[in-house]
């Protein structure tokens, strides 16, 4: 496209410029903390035992990774962290369209879904073991608890906000509920539904760690209630540094697909 | 004569928490084939109900209703067009909710909006629409289910004075070329007068119907060309005074 004004060619310029800056500040702030973090540790400004540093982190990690034990904790994790987070996400939107579909009903949960949603379910942990066992299976009744309620009430909210207009041009058309619900309530939706699943997914994440941290011989979180036993400072920083990572590429890829299915849909 | 609607004794009361509110006292007409009847009353009168009670989105509360297995198209003010849908699929609506959506019944549609200036537009989404050009594909989509009355709800009000005008002229030569009866709810005296046949004047809430004028305009022609007509001013006068309006 060589036919633009000059005006113009100077916008995209300018985009693009302000582009660049966003990801080499974004790069620069990453390596500067790591930079200060390391030799504020090197020189004993503070003390490294206790918080460890990045060429020590680099170190565990390689050490794990030698161990054959580095993917295998991440593999868990992120294993666990899917699975809970398909089931929520069936779960919350099967809830949501039985709740738009029958109003009433929404009406007569609507506080125990709040409640719910609110109660600190760490407090659940040791129930948690006993009710569901000391297995894989506690992590994931955990995250569900966890991603649940908020993907339900995320789709519900959207479902019920759909433009009352659309309803009432498909009743004009003597449109039947379920041809209300595919054609305008669902479609209308889609970007809603995303964003619960982006909620969703951050949820899905902080559960499995949770449950982690109750009850597992492998995985993140098991990674860092070990180290933190035994009093490896290096070994949980690790932990968490790898969950950072993990938990922005799955925010990147939902992201990824949201921006996908707007240019499909000539948004 | 061949009425292919009446409407006898009309009654229509709404229930809210705070009461009951009587929007329809008593409201009878009929309806001729082809013809174009608009209904005008004040702001708040009832007449929009009207129209919900005949598309069936509202129950009545008692009366008569006898369409004789006529089809209704309704026409809302919000054009409603689907975002997510080009404007062609956007026409297909109503033909795939009555799983009509065969080939023959798309290439109508194709045909309705190649006819009626929309041949460029229908892959486009309708963000890149005009207001004007939107309640154009609005209509189409309501014509396209063939129905034989259409029920037009302040259909035009949303749009700006000029697109108005347009659309009116529109929205008039397509009606005639297609052989629609057509009912138009309006607050629009000059727009009543220059599309109508005949123009049914409501009343206050309850409404009841205050008069029924029969346009019979000289040299009548498009709506736009209608304006001009000597008897033009002499209609909006009486019923300017027949809406009675106080504020």
């Amino acid at each position: 496209m060589s036919t633009y004004s000059k005006e113009h060619k100077l916008y995209l310029q300018k985009q693009k410029k302000e582009k660049r800056l966003v990801t080499i500040s974004r790069l620069m702030i990453v390596i500067l903390f790591l930079v200060i973090w390391e030799l504020l540790s090197k020189y004993n400004v503070i003390n490294s035992f206790l918080s460890s540093r990045p060429s020590e982190v680099l170190k565990t990690i390689i050490t794990l990774w030698q161990e054959n034990t580095l993917f295998m904790h991440i593999g868990i994790t992120i294993y666990e962290v899917l699975l809970s987070f398909a089931i929520a996400t069936i779960i919350g939107f099967v809830v949501a369209t039985i709740l738009w579909r029958y109003e009433i009903l929404a009406k007569i949960i609507d506080p125990f879904l709040t409640i719910l949603n609110s109660l600190p379910k760490v407090a659940l942990g040791p129930l948690i073991i006993i009710w569901v066992g000391a297995s894989i299976n506690s992590i994931i009744f955990m995250s569900l608890l966890i991603s649940t309620f908020i993907t339900i009430i995320t789709i519900y909210q959207g479902f019920k906000k759909t433009p009352t207009t659309y309803i009432t041009l498909l009743k004009t058309m003597n449109a039947n509920n379920i041809q209300i619900f595919t054609k305008a309530v669902l479609p209308s939706n889609i970007p809603t539904i995303l964003n619960a699943l982006k909620i969703n997914i951050s949820m899905s994440l902080i559960g499995v760690i949770m449950g982690e941290l109750l009850v597992s011989k492998s995985g993140l979180g098991y990674l860092i209630m070990y180290g933190s036993q035994v009093f490896n400072i290096n070994m949980v920083i690790t932990g968490v540094v790898i969950l950072g990572i993990i938990s922005y590429i799955m925010y990147f890829l939902v992201e990824y697909l949201e921006n996908y299915i707007k240019r499909k849909r000539g948004l | 004569m061949n009425n292919i609607l009446e409407v006898k004794n009309l009654k229509k009361t709404f229930h809210t928490k705070d009461g009951e509110i009587q929007a329809l006292e008593n409201v009878s007409f009929e309806l001729k084939d082809q013809e174009f009847v608009s209904i005008i009353g004040p702001s708040g009168c009832g007449k929009s109900t009207i129209l919900s009670i005949l598309a069936n989105l509202e129950p009545k509360s008692s009366g008569t209703i006898n369409i004789k297995d006529k089809k209704i198209g309704y026409m809302l003010q919000q054009d409603s067009l689907f975002e997510w849908k080009t404007v062609l699929e956007n026409c297909m609506l109503g033909l795939e909710l009555e799983k009509k959506a065969t080939k023959e019944n798309k290439e109508k549609v194709i045909k309705l909006l190649e006819t009626y200036g929309l041949k460029d537009f229908i892959n486009e989404y309708p963000n890149h629409l005009s207001g004007g050009m939107r309640q154009r594909v609005a209509l189409i989509r309501t014509l396209a289910t063939t129905p034989d009355i259409l029920l037009l709800d302040e259909a035009l009000s949303a749009l700006d004075y000029q697109s108005r005008l347009a659309i009116s002229d529109d929205i008039y030569k397509i009606m005639k070329k297609e052989k629609k009866t057509v009912i138009m709810v309006t607050h629009d005296i000059a727009e009543a007068i220059s599309m109508s046949d005949r123009i049914i004047v409501l009343s206050k809430r309850p409404a009841i119907v205050k008069k029924i004028y029969d346009i019979n305009l000289s040299n009548k022609s498009t709506p736009i060309e209608n304006r001009k007509c000597k008897e033009f001013s002499i209609l909006y006068d009486k019923i300017w005074r027949d809406l009675d309006v106080h504020i």
